[in-house]
C-alpha cells in the first residue's frame, strides 16, 4: 500500500519549494490576508458514500498572483498554494454564508471554496483576488505605460526645454554638451533587493534620446494575446474580466502544479485512499 | 566544456533549452514561461515535471550560452540552463528578469509615481483602485 502511494509521490510535480515557502513567510508585504474557512475536497467513489463537508479554517495571505495558505497564523510553512491565473472569483451558492469560491478555466481542475467571517471579509477577499492575476497587473501597467507617453508628449509640447522635467533618475552630472551617457538603474532582479530600495524597475534604461526623458521600462513578454477581451471602464473601475478565453496548454501546467500544491496533502493522501478502496488507481 | 547538445531541437513558445540541475549531465528539457513561473518538461510529455517561481531570484550571465537563476534564501545554489545560441540566452535572461510579479509591481509604482509628478493627478483614481494594497507605494522611500 506504501509503495503505492510512495510511486505517486515519485510523480509527484516538482517546485523550488524552499524559495517559494521563503517567498510566502518572508516579510514582503501581501496584498490581503486573513482567516477563512476552506471547504475540504473530497472524491465520491461509492454511490452510497455519505457526502458529509467539512471546512478546515485556515490562514490565508495573498501575495501578487499567489494564494498561499497556513494551519495558523504563527505556521512556518504554508500548506498549500493557489495560483490565480485563468481563474474566476464568484460568490457561490452554498450552505453556509459568506462563501465565495475561485473556479479555472481548466474544467478539471478543482474549485476552491472559501468562506469568510462576514459581509465585509468576503467582499474585500473577492475583490483582492479578483485583481490577483498577473495579466490583471501587466493591463494596468499597460494602461500606465500608456498614459505615461501621453503625459510626457503633452509636457513637451508645452515646455521649451523638457530637461528641467526630468525626475529624480540617476543621471550624468557631467558636461551637458556631451551626448548623455546612458545609465542603467540598478538591476533589481524580481525583486531579490526589494523594499527599502528605490522604486526604479529593473533593466529600465535611462537613456537620453528625447531630451531628458527615461525610457519606460519594457513590458514583461505577454504569454498570449489578450485581443479585444479586456475592457476598460473609466467610470466603474478597472473591470477586468477574465473571460472564457479558450483553455490554453499554460493553464494546464498550473492545474497539475495546483493538484500537487493547491490541496492538503493530507487531503492528497484521502483522496488516493478512497480511490484505492473504490478498486481504481 | 558543456556535452555537445541533442541534435532534435523541439521548439516550444519559440524557444528550447536545455539545462541541468546540479549534475555534470546535461538534461534536455523544454522549458516553459508562463507569467512568473518557468516550467519543465520531458521533451515528448505534454505535462510539465516541474516549475521554478520565478519571485526573489537573481538571473545571472555564466559563461557562453548558459544563463543561472538562484533564489535569495540560497545564493549559491544555482540553476543552470544551456541555449543554442548567446542571442537566445540574452532573450531568456531578458524576459526571465522581467517575468517576475514583483517586477510589474515596481513598474507600476515607478509610472504611477511619474505621472501623479507630472500631472499631479493619481492615474489609478479613474479606475477607483487607488487604495488597493498591490498599487500601494508600501515600504518604497519616497
Amino acid at each position: 500500500m506504501l509503495e503505492m502511494y510512495r510511486e505517486k509521490l515519485a510523480k509527484k510535480m516538482k517546485l523550488n519549494e524552499r524559495s517559494v515557502v521563503h517567498y510566502a513567510t518572508c516579510d514582503s508585504p501581501a496584498d490581503h490576508a486573513g482567516f477563512l474557512r476552506k471547504r475540504v475536497e473530497r472524491h465520491h467513489h461509492h454511490h452510497h458514500h455519505h457526502h458529509t463537508t467539512s471546512y478546515h479554517r485556515r490562514w490565508f495571505i495573498l501575495k501578487g498572483n499567489l494564494l498561499f495558505y497556513f494551519e495558523d497564523r504563527d505556521s512556518r510553512e504554508p500548506l498549500g498554494l493557489v495560483v490565480l491565473e485563468g481563474c474566476t472569483v464568484e460568490l457561490c451558492e452554498s450552505a453556509e454564508e459568506f462563501a465565495f469560491a475561485i473556479r479555472f478555466e481548466d474544467a478539471g481542475a478543482k474549485a476552491y471554496v472559501l468562506v469568510a467571517d462576514c459581509h465585509t471579509a468576503m467582499e474585500a477577499w473577492v475583490k483582492a483576488l479578483s485583481r490577483a492575476s498577473f495579466d490583471y497587473m501587466r493591463l494596468v501597467v499597460k494602461e500606465l505605460e500608456r498614459q505615461l507617453e501621453d503625459a510626457r508628449k503633452s509636457l513637451a509640447a508645452c515646455h521649451k526645454s523638457p530637461r528641467k522635467l526630468s525626475s529624480g533618475r540617476k543621471r550624468h552630472l557631467s558636461n551637458p554638451a556631451l551626448p548623455p551617457v546612458q545609465e542603467k538603474p540598478p538591476i533589481l532582479e524580481n525583486g531579490y533587493s526589494t523594499w527599502g530600495s528605490s522604486c526604479t524597475p529593473a533593466g529600465a534604461s535611462c537613456c537620453d534620446q528625447d531630451g531628458g526623458f527615461s525610457k519606460p521600462p519594457p513590458l514583461p513578454p505577454r504569454r498570449r494575446s489578450a485581443g479585444g477581451s479586456l475592457y476598460i471602464a473609466p467610470t466603474s473601475g478597472l473591470s477586468l474580466t477574465l473571460q472564457e478565453s479558450p483553455v490554453s496548454p499554460e493553464t494546464a501546467c498550473f492545474s497539475k502544479l495546483h493538484h500537487w500544491y493547491g490541496q492538503e496533502i493530507a487531503e492528497v493522501r484521502r483522496e488516493w485512499l478512497e480511490s484505492k478502496k473504490s478498486g481504481e488507481l | 566544456m558543456a556535452p555537445a547538445l541533442h541534435p532534435t531541437n523541439q521548439l516550444l513558445n519559440g524557444l528550447s533549452l536545455s539545462f541541468f540541475f546540479f549534475s555534470p549531465v546535461l538534461k534536455k528539457r523544454l522549458v516553459k514561461l508562463v507569467v512568473n513561473f518557468l516550467f519543465y518538461f520531458r521533451t515528448d510529455e505534454a505535462e510539465p515535471i516541474g516549475a521554478l517561481l520565478l519571485e526573489h531570484c537573481r538571473i545571472s550571465k555564466e559563461e557562453v550560452n548558459v544563463f543561472s537563476i538562484s533564489f535569495i534564501e540560497e545564493p549559491d545554489r544555482k540553476y543552470c540552463f544551456e541555449c543554442d545560441s548567446e542571442e537566445q540566452c540574452q532573450e531568456w535572461v531578458e524576459a526571465l528578469r522581467r517575468a517576475s510579479y514583483e517586477f510589474m509591481r515596481r513598474s507600476l509604482i515607478f509610472y504611477r509615481n511619474e505621472i501623479q509628478k507630472m500631472t499631479g493627478k493619481d492615474p489609478l483614481e479613474q479606475y477607483g483602485i487607488s487604495e488597493e494594497a498591490r498599487f500601494q507605494l508600501g515600504t518604497h522611500k519616497q
